[in-house]
């Protein structure tokens, strides 16, 4: 039997290699078996995931410009803890022989997690989220692609309910640019103004404009200060092709539908759709939350199923529920119905048509 | 938006790596030994009609047709037969093949060999019919099902289109645009021919927009034989489509070209069309109008590294020929090629050894090297969906591949397994390099198994 390496001396003879099989029909060493396809697209996970993180980076920039230094303090805690926490689970609890973090979906959950939580959070609570999200949220299951629930928003669920004081308290945007404490100056968010509407109506309040929604002057978590922001990020996804348009837009749409629904009813009470989804967090959840790959169904009916139904969900929350904000509840009560629209939502499949069904009854048996 | 029409469902567009398509066909003259296997088409294998010390010509009957899904196989050189041996075929199965010593080239007498073109066509049906099903010709483009079965349309059933398939949507391949090319006159002919043998008044030549070339010619010849009154107006056109993979996939190209689509576990006759490949169309010129069996077929013999050192392009090869000679004269093994592919990147077979010969449906030798060629580490599939939203027959991929892994073969039936066309455009398109169509074929295979023991608990 001759080696690989016999193979590449043989291969430098005049007119090429002779096939040297040592019997008719004998495989040949050193040539691959395999089915095909042997072509593959030029497209990895990490490709995504990096993707990912780079549209994220407009958004973190407007939580720098905005909330100033501890916004970013705040970020890079959380990506460095989220990244840390899978590098150890994987590594040193589960031993496996290399590590899964290269792959940027920690790094993805980790900003994404930064972004839900006040600039003013206390690092050790920001520390002990992104934990949760990496190992409660995410590694638990088995790692990438086996969660059923976006790992940042479990992180958020849990520090909502353990640190309710300090993830309600919002930092006034621009008001301490270079100081790593902004407990001094504290706001309300925009959904906060208007779920506080009481008796006194909504004419009666002082509200932000839609400009200063649209570009990122209000108060509220780090990622939810521009909605410009996380609109240029999510068009980048669009344009890579990661994110079908039509879901974040059934998202906003459906945000929109219910919440003009109770306006057009009592625009006393109610503010109008468009303050709902430039306000708060639906424009992170559009373009970053109900786009998650792993967490949402695989159609893209399904997908869009999925979108609509937390919006509604989201508004739902925002209209009539105890929190201001509805937009993560909404994501992960969605996030636990993705196996039953998987189930329901199917793709159209090829020759089960009506056309097809027609020609078959035409055609007859065969 | 594109101009051009192409399939609704899923797809994938893999670089197109045309590399021989400027090459003209070159004929490999027939030497040494060649071993032409008995079973080069779906169906049963032909039976043998010479032995051993039998002397034979270009054209003479080794094995006839066996059973009503069959094909004969003729002899593609002049020569001895020197044994009745088992050779390793692409699938790397071993099959009986006719092992001849090639002496000269003399062709049998019955065959014409000139090359003037005969556009009289015979109006005898099944005078046709044993012409095609006595030449041997299968589909050439891959799938080898034999040409005269598909042609024998049943009584009560009606075409009332034929579908030239000239899309060679596998990216690398180049031989069925060569044909085109070169062989416009006799396709056209040969087109004619199986619209007669059809009964339809109508044929469609469908070519992606990357073989513009050929698409110009054969529309131009068309008008010609329009204005000399060979052919009525509109009777045969070129349908020019986006470029897009698997469009070359028969249920696809009549999707794209007519809208239609072939209902789950049915034939394209039971929506009244009949798909047929470029090269399929020249053989049965050739076997129609010059009595000429299946001897020979194009192949393109590429690969980036043999095309970089100007080797590579589009051969006529004899049925029977090692892939060891067909490299040889395409300009000799790269030394660092790690794989060589039988047909298209996308659905053909790595072959195991040099010594496979080339059959009826052939169409390509890739030679990649081992960065080409290696599989990727298999990592946690991300739900991306990609697998879903390029599958051309709306099947879920990834939950097939589960559904296989767990052995729960009734319920991949249920999913459509045997929908599945085996495209590849699932594997191609997965960022986790799963091998999601590795355990779909597994799975097809079990429910077909399934289907029979019910059959077989039925009766």
């Amino acid at each position: 039997m001759s080696t690989r390496a016999d193979h590449q001396n043989s291969a430098q003879g005049p007119g090429g290699a002779r096939p040297d099989t040592t019997g008719p029909g004998a495989a040949r060493p050193g040539l691959l078996v395999a089915l095909p396809p042997h072509e593959r697209a030029d497209e990895s996970v990490a490709r995504i995931m990096w993707a990912v993180v780079l549209a994220l980076i407009p958004t973190t920039l407007a939580g720098l410009y905005f909330y100033g230094i501890r916004a970013a303090l705040v970020t890079l805690v959380a990506v460095a803890a989220a990244v840390a926490a899978e590098h150890f689970i994987v590594r040193y609890m589960l031993k496996r022989e290399t590590s899964t973090v290269t792959d940027g979906s920690a790094v993805v959950t980790g900003m994404l997690l930064a972004f839900n939580v006040p600039a003013s959070l206390p690092l050790w609570q920001i520390i002990l989220g992104a934990l949760v999200a990496i190992g409660v949220g995410k590694m638990a299951f088995g790692g990438i692609g086996n969660n059923p629930f976006n790992p940042a928003l479990v992180g958020r669920a849990f520090m909502l309910i353990s640190f309710p004081a300090d993830m309600t308290t919002w930092p006034v945007p621009g008001a301490a640019r270079m100081s790593l404490d902004l407990s001094a100056v504290t706001g309300a968010t925009p959904l906060g103004i208007v779920k506080d509407v009481g008796s006194v109506g909504l004419s009666a309040l002082d509200l932000p404009s839609y400009l200063d929604l649209f570009l990122g002057r209000i108060g509220g978590c780090v990622g939810e200060a521009s909605a410009l922001a996380v609109i240029l990020g999510g068009l980048f996804l669009v344009w890579r092709g990661y994110v079908p348009l039509p879901v974040p837009l059934a998202f906003l749409g459906s945000i929109a539908l219910v919440t003009g629904i109770a306006w057009v009813v009592d625009p006393g009470v109610y503010i109008d759709p468009l303050y709902h989804i430039l306000a708060g967090g639906a424009m992170l959840g559009a373009w970053f939350m109900v786009t998650d790959m792993t967490t949402t169904p695989m159609s893209l009916k399904g997908r869009v199923v999925f979108a609509a139904s937390a919006g509604v969900i989201t508004a739902l929350i925002r209209l009539f529920g105890g929190f201001p904000e509805g937009v993560s509840y909404s994501i992960l009560i969605m996030n636990a119905l993705v196996p039953v629209i998987d189930r329901h939502m199917k793709p159209r499949k090829f020759g089960y048509g009506k056309q097809a069904g027609a020609a078959a009854s035409a055609g007859g048996a065969r | 938006m594109s101009k051009y029409k192409t399939f609704t469902l899923g797809g994938v567009h893999p670089p197109a790596n045309k590399l021989t398509g400027h090459l003209p066909i070159r004929d490999l003259e027939p030497r040494g030994t060649i071993a032409i296997p008995l079973s080069q088409h779906i169906g049963k294998p032909a039976e043998l009609v010479v032995e051993r010390g039998s002397e034979v010509r270009v054209g003479t009957l080794l094995a006839r047709a066996s059973g009503f899904i069959s094909a004969p196989v003729h002899s593609s050189v002049s020569g001895k037969v020197k044994k009745i041996d088992s050779v390793v075929d692409a699938q790397g199965h071993r099959r009986e093949a006719v092992v001849i010593t090639v002496d000269g080239d003399e062709w049998e007498e019955s065959i014409d060999t000139s090359p003037d073109l005969l556009e009289e066509i015979p109006l005898d049906r099944r005078m046709i019919a044993s012409r095609i099903a006595d030449s041997g010709i299968v589909g050439a483009g891959g799938a080898a099902f034999p040409t005269a079965v598909k042609f024998s349309i049943p009584e009560g059933r009606s075409v009332d289109t034929l579908i030239i398939n000239g899309v060679e949507c596998e990216p690398y391949l180049t031989a069925d645009h060569r044909v085109m090319l070169e062989q416009a006159d006799e396709l056209i002919v040969g087109t004619r021919i199986l619209m007669h043998e059809a009964g339809t008044a109508r044929a469609i030549i469908g070519i992606e927009s990357n073989k513009a070339d050929a698409i110009e010619l054969l529309q131009e010849r068309i008008r010609i034989k329009a204005r000399e009154g060979k052919i009525p107006e509109g009777f045969i056109t070129v349908l020019a489509l986006k470029e897009r993979y698997p469009q070359g996939g028969e249920k696809q190209l009549i999707e794209a070209a007519l809208g239609r689509e072939v209902p789950s576990g049915r034939l394209p006759l039971d929506i009244n069309c009949v798909v047929s490949n470029v090269s399929t169309a020249v053989a049965v010129y050739q076997a129609v109008q010059k009595n000429r069996p299946f001897i020979d077929r194009v192949v393109t013999v590429t690969g980036h590294k043999l095309v970089a050192a100007g080797g590579g392009g589009n051969f006529r090869v004899r049925i029977g020929t090692p892939v060891s000679a067909l490299v040889d004269a395409a300009g000799g093994l790269p030394e660092d090629t790690a794989k060589i592919i039988m047909g298209g990147p996308m659905t053909g077979r790595a072959i195991p050894s040099l010594d496979v010969p080339i059959t009826k449906g052939s169409g390509g030798l890739i030679l990649m090297d081992a960065s080409e060629a290696s599989r990727l580490a298999v990592k946690n599939c991300i739900r991306c969906a990609r697998c879903v939203g390029v599958c051309p027959m709306g099947l879920e991929p990834y939950l097939l591949e589960k559904l296989v892994q767990h052995e729960r073969y009734e319920d991949a039936e249920k999913e459509g397994i045997l929908d599945c066309i085996e495209c590849g455009s699932c594997n191609y398109a997965c960022p986790s390099n799963r091998p999601l169509l590795d355990w779909i074929r597994l799975g097809k295979g079990k429910v077909v198994e399934l289907r029979r023991s019910r059959m077989r608990g039925n009766q």
